[in-house]
């Protein structure tokens, strides 16, 4: 895919949390970029740091936390620093938007929707309330919600969970974002409507052109929608590549167990296999590779911290053994299974 | 709303005739009325005479309906010390308790919010931990002592403000001040604690992802979650107060409001005057708790009255 200006670039970011048992490594030198109108998803195991990364870009990351390395930049400009820092706040919330997780508490329970979708609006475009309402009924509408004049009114308890995610979402596109990123957006919500809710942003992304950074661990859902994939394991990215690439050829043995682990559609499997073992604490991460104690097939290298490279698919993994396995003579091992 | 607040007045009256009703039989059945206000002196005659000038020789179901229908027109009979109506007394002395309410009380509601702020902010660091620790010496300090202690320092010591009585507004510094230093201490504990709940919510998050200014995500998300707790505790402040804390710090600095009123009254064992004061004082509270729960159900729509 030609990648014109990136909107986003991540580098080698780092972020730690102190806590009374010690620093929590949440982020390990993370890097990635996206462009408009791409798609990103982020999969990987719980705690593997997919929110922290969100909360980073979004300068949500608070004490006890903090970003201790890399950069972020937004349009070549960077968001770290005191001048990077007001940089953020004038377009967070207007080009870059976030849809959470949870729709029951990320609404303010005592302000009405209204209220809530037009701040946004008034703080960032400077309407006034009577042009923010109407716009806000615009919204509620592209998201598809009925009756929008009189949802307006409503307060968040009125109205139901895939009601809410989409308050959310109008929320988040009400300044016509470049970018939308969505930690989870359908994890809280019954399964039909969680097909709706995904089918929503993808039809927001056509027609606004959205770039969007969807945070999930259904690899079913980022089949589906995304363009590339990173893969995050213990506070790293180990791979990233092509969705299709990824899928057909998984480089790093963390994402085929992923894959191995996922209900297939068309493949009815026996048994789910899961990755044995879990992922290593963060508070103070063993030597090498952070994987190496569940890979089936580690090796002594593994002891020294592998760096991204790129792997036969084409796209990138930190993986000593994908290395070997991309180097040319190699080739005709194809990839693992 | 229209017919939860007509509910809430009609509960609110069967309170109020339930307070007479105990106020009545306490003072007739189980006290004498006539020993209580007569001198230890009085012979047999002048105590039926006093009985039959005051309807005490008449049955109780008789009393206790001329009471009722008196109590409707507000009359209390004449207070025995002032000879004149007690509601009089009440109506001349009330503005000044409510004056010195409004001073302490609302001190310590305006106080309380930014103090109970800021130190939400960071919680852990010195400025939080300044404002518990002063909140806990607040807490602990007896009413009586520190108005005494304000009169040692401001009024004799530094001769800054007068020590006591009622006239100019340097007169209502101290005892304002006093009476509202209690519950601007357990007011600002409860904004701090309250505040650190909600700035860690989701919803917080979420306003904050949406660019706000701290302003706006302070004072309208998180303070209108917070208020439901503040305006709990204030109205059970405002309540005692009312019921007792007034009676202290009046006391104390001479003011002449109510609660000195009352002190006066039981002292003369001046029958009338105190029914008519404990009447209005309960008739306060009932209007108050009414205000907090149309409050309430303003603020948060969940809330369900019926
Ligand atoms: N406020 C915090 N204090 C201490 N540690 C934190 C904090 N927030 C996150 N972490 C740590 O950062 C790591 C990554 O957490 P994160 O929420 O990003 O995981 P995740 O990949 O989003 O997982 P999930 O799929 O469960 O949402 C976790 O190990 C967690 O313990
Ligand atoms: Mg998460």
């Amino acid at each position: 895919m030609s990648t014109p200006e990136p909107l986003l670039e991540v580098e080698q970011l780092r972020v730690e949390f102190e806590t009374r048992a010690g620093i929590v490594h949440a982020l390990n030198d993370v890097s990635f970029s996206i462009a408009k109108g791409e798609t990103l998803g982020i999969v990987g195991e719980s705690g593997s740091g997919k929110s922290v990364t969100a909360q980073a870009v979004m300068g949500l990351v608070d004490l006890p936390g903090r970003i201790c390395g890399g950069d972020m930049r937004w349009r070549g400009r960077s968001l770290l620093g005191r001048e990077g820092q007001r940089y953020g706040r004038s377009i967070r919330g207007k080009e870059v938007a976030m849809v959470f997780q949870d729709p029951m508490t990320s609404l303010n329970p005592l302000l009405t929707i209204g209220t809530q979708l037009c701040e946004v609006t008034e703080r960032h475009l400077g309407l006034t309330r009577a042009q923010a309402r109407g716009r806000a009924e615009e919204l509620l509408a592209a998201v598809g919600i009925s009756a929008p004049a009189r949802r307006l009114g409503q307060h968040p308890h009125e109205l139901s969970g895939g009601m809410r995610q989409r308050v959310m979402i109008a929320m988040a596109i009400a300044c016509e974002p470049k970018l939308l990123i969505a930690d989870e957006p359908t994890t809280a919500l019954d399964v039909t409507i969680q097909a709706q809710i995904l089918e929503l942003i993808a039809e927001l992304q056509q027609k606004l052109g959205l770039a969007v950074i969807l945070i999930t661990h259904d690899l079913g859902v980022v089949a589906g929608l995304c363009h590339r994939v990173a893969v995050m394991y213990a506070g790293r990215i180990v791979e990233s590549a092509d969705a299709d690439a990824l899928f057909t050829h998984p480089a790093h043995p963390y994402t085929q167990g992923l894959l191995r682990s996922t209900p297939s559609l068309d493949v009815v499997e026996e048994r789910l296999a899961s990755i044995e073992g879990t992922p290593p604490s963060l508070l103070d991460p063993p030597p090498g590779c952070p994987f190496r104690p569940r890979c089936p097939v580690a090796f002594h290298r593994c002891l020294e911290m592998p760096p991204m490279a790129p792997v036969i698919a084409g796209g990138e993994a930190a993986c000593w053994w994908a290395m070997e396995r991309a180097l040319p003579e190699n080739a005709f091992l194809g990839t693992a299974d | 709303m229209g017919s939860f607040i007509l509910r809430r007045l009609w509960q609110g009256l069967l309170v109020v005739l339930g307070v007479t009703l105990t106020v009545f039989v306490v003072t007739r059945v189980f006290g004498d009325p006539v020993s209580l206000m007569l001198p230890l002196t009085a012979t047999a005659e002048q105590r039926a005479a006093f009985a039959h000038e005051i309807g005490l020789d008449r049955p109780l179901l008789v009393q206790f309906l001329g009471f009722m229908r008196d109590l409707v027109a507000l009359d209390f009979g004449n207070s025995l010390w002032q000879r004149r109506p007690a509601i009089e007394v009440v109506f001349e002395r009330l503005p000044n308790t409510l004056l010195l309410i409004v001073a302490g009380l609302g001190f310590a509601i305006l106080a309380s919010i930014p103090l109970g702020i800021i130190a939400a902010l960071r919680p852990g660091g010195i400025v939080d931990r300044l404002t518990v620790s002063l909140g806990l010496i607040g807490l602990s300090m007896p009413q009586f002592w520190v108005g005494l202690l304000f009169i040692v320092i401001f009024a004799v010591q530094l001769k800054l403000l007068p020590t006591s009585g009622m006239g100019t507004p340097a007169h209502l510094i101290l005892p304002a001040l006093t009476l509202g230093l209690t519950p601007l201490a357990r007011l600002t504990l409860l904004v701090r604690s309250s505040m650190i709940d909600e700035l860690n919510q989701q919803y917080i998050k979420a306003a904050r992802a949406k660019g706000l200014g701290l302003s706006r995500i302070l004072g309208v998300h998180a303070l209108r979650n917070v208020l439901i707790s503040f305006l709990t505790l204030t109205g059970w402040e405002l309540i005692s107060i009312l019921a007792g804390y007034t009676v202290v710090v009046e006391t104390v600095f001479a003011w002449p409001g109510l609660g000195l009123t009352a002190m006066q009254a039981i002292q003369r064992g001046d029958l009338f005057l105190m029914q008519a004061i404990v009447f209005s004082i309960a008739f306060l509270i009932v209007l108050i708790n009414i205000a907090l729960d149309i409050a309430f159900k303003m603020i948060d729509p969940r809330i369900n009255l019926n």
